[in-house]
């Protein structure tokens, strides 16, 4: 996949006509959509509408689960990542995922970071490493917590902090596109601001796509807004669309909570 | 709390604020409806009352607004919701706007004093009673989401608009022709001028009864 430069408008992820199967089941009928490069796209709908289905298609994460089944086309940078070829753990280095309960490792907040860097052999002797650390809990908006107990277990930090690390240990490996699944929903409201605040500034080096069960989240956070409902996509528009005059009624009324 | 319950809670404050809409409209139509019969009658003593009953549409005016920032600020309105919510919010200033022009009849009634009219009241009773429609429909409109009705509304205001200008122009005839008879006219004129002014404040509510109903949001009758 060739790292894509920044134009006006320009898609980095292009979905066309996706259906996924768990064995019979199908959680997504017929899903097209184009992701910008550099914005925020955010995903919501009830639970079990596909949403979380249609992000982990974004990165191959479902393909370890048995009776998956995937039709139709996931294009990242123009490179079908469904492709036999496709290096799949390149593939997750370059989008890299963020869960809904912070999960670090039980390590130093330092080794937490380094972990992807020295697997993968980003970087050459200490120094090197530590630089990618700091610059990656910098930019994780962790560094001034953090930077007197790099050495502390990272099972200390707080919710909060433990989801920035998680962050900071997707950045460490370069990725150009971060997947968010309900990122916040573990945390309190102090600890989410954060995270949104830090969700727009990496929105200046990353695409980012969340799926989130707060509407106010999507409505504060992201570009643009896709509505999914019974495994298909019903409304995707710009956010400020979405929740002043969506086009569709479903979208009116499960973001006016008539339903849903 | 549920999705449901949310949406309970939001519904009964909606309809708050839309009791106090019609409380507010009732007010602002007696203060039409009674700027006129003082200028009918004469009557200063009435325009006193009209001009101190305006303070009970002004605090209409901010309690309405209070309730919808309430709403807003604690039910995170969306879509068509939000759309009604902040168009309340618009509509109110244009009401309590309205109640100052009723109030503007009324205090040229007491600058009148006793001087005897210039000329019958045909047309001006004409446009109240216009004014006074336009307005209760504008305000079904609103409650009912009706766009169509809407547009019909600001359709009426070139109406009214005629009938201030067949106004204007017979007054500024009679100040050309009648000696001394340019301030009775020209309080003639303000009163037809606050009438006119209503009508234009009504479109603006059929604007947003437009801008609620499919979140198009333009002026009308420019």
């Amino acid at each position: 996949m060739p790292r894509m430069v920044r134009e006006e408008n320009q898609v980095q992820i292009e979905v066309h006509d996706l259906d996924f199967y768990y064995g019979d089941f199908r959680a997504l009928s017929k899903v097209s959509m184009d992701i910008r490069l550099r914005e925020i796209t955010a995903l919501i709908g009830p639970s079990g509408c596909g949403k979380s289905t249609f992000l982990r298609c974004l990165n191959r994460m479902n393909d370890i689960i048995p009776g998956a089944r995937l039709e139709g086309r996931v294009c990242i940078a123009g490179v079908d990542i469904y492709r036999a070829d496709l290096d799949v753990v390149d593939l997750r280095r370059r989008v890299g995922m963020v869960f809904q309960k912070p999960n670090p490792f039980p390590q130093s907040v330092f080794d937490n970071v380094a972990f992807g860097p020295r697997v993968l052999g980003l970087v050459r002797g200490r120094v090197q490493l530590e630089e990618l650390v700091e610059r990656s809990l910098v930019r994780a908006a962790l560094w001034e917590e953090v930077k007197d107990r790099l050495s502390q277990d990272a099972l200390g930090l707080s919710l909060g902090e433990q989801q920035r690390l998680c962050i900071a240990r997707v950045l460490a490996v370069e990725p150009e596109i971060i997947l968010m699944d309900e990122p916040c929903s573990a945390l309190d409201p102090i600890a989410t601001l954060k995270i949104e605040d830090l969700m727009r500034q990496l929105r200046d080096r990353y695409t980012i796509v969340i799926v989130t069960h707060n509407m106010q989240q999507a409505a504060r956070v992201s570009d643009m807004t896709g509505l999914f409902w019974l495994g298909e996509l019903v409304e995707y528009a710009p956010t400020d669309t979405v929740f002043t005059r969506p086009q569709q009624e479903l979208t009116e009324n499960y973001v006016t909570g008539r339903m849903g | 709390m549920t999705a449901r319950s949310l949406r309970s809670a939001f519904d009964r404050e909606v309809a708050a604020v839309n009791d106090d809409l019609r409380r507010m409209h009732q007010l602002l139509d007696q203060a039409i409806q009674r700027s006129l019969d003082c200028l009918r009658r004469r009557d200063p003593a009435l325009a006193r009352e009209v001009i101190a009953d305006d303070e009970q549409i002004n605090q209409m005016r901010f309690k309405i607004e209070e309730a919808c920032l309430a709403l807003i600020a604690t039910q995170q309105p969306t879509a068509s919701d939000l759309r009604s919510v902040v168009a309340a919010m618009n509509i109110v200033v244009d009401m309590e706007r309205m109640g100052d022009h009723a109030t503007g009849i009324a205090k040229t009634v007491i600058r009148m004093g006793d001087e005897p009219l210039l000329k019958p009241l045909i047309d001006i009773p004409r446009m109240a009673e216009m004014a006074r429609e336009m307005l209760r429909e504008a305000l079904e409109a609103y409650a009912r989401r009706d766009a169509a009705k809407a547009r019909e509304i600001a359709a009426r205001d070139d109406e009214m608009d005629g009938l201030y200008q067949a106004v204007f122009d017979e007054l500024v005839e009679i100040m050309s022709h009648v000696p001394n008879s340019a301030t009775r006219a020209t309080y003639l004129l303000w009163c037809a001028h606050n009438l006119e002014r209503i009508g234009d404040r009504v479109t603006n509510i059929a604007e947003r009864v437009i801008f609620v109903t499919t979140g198009d949001m333009r002026e009308l009758n420019l």
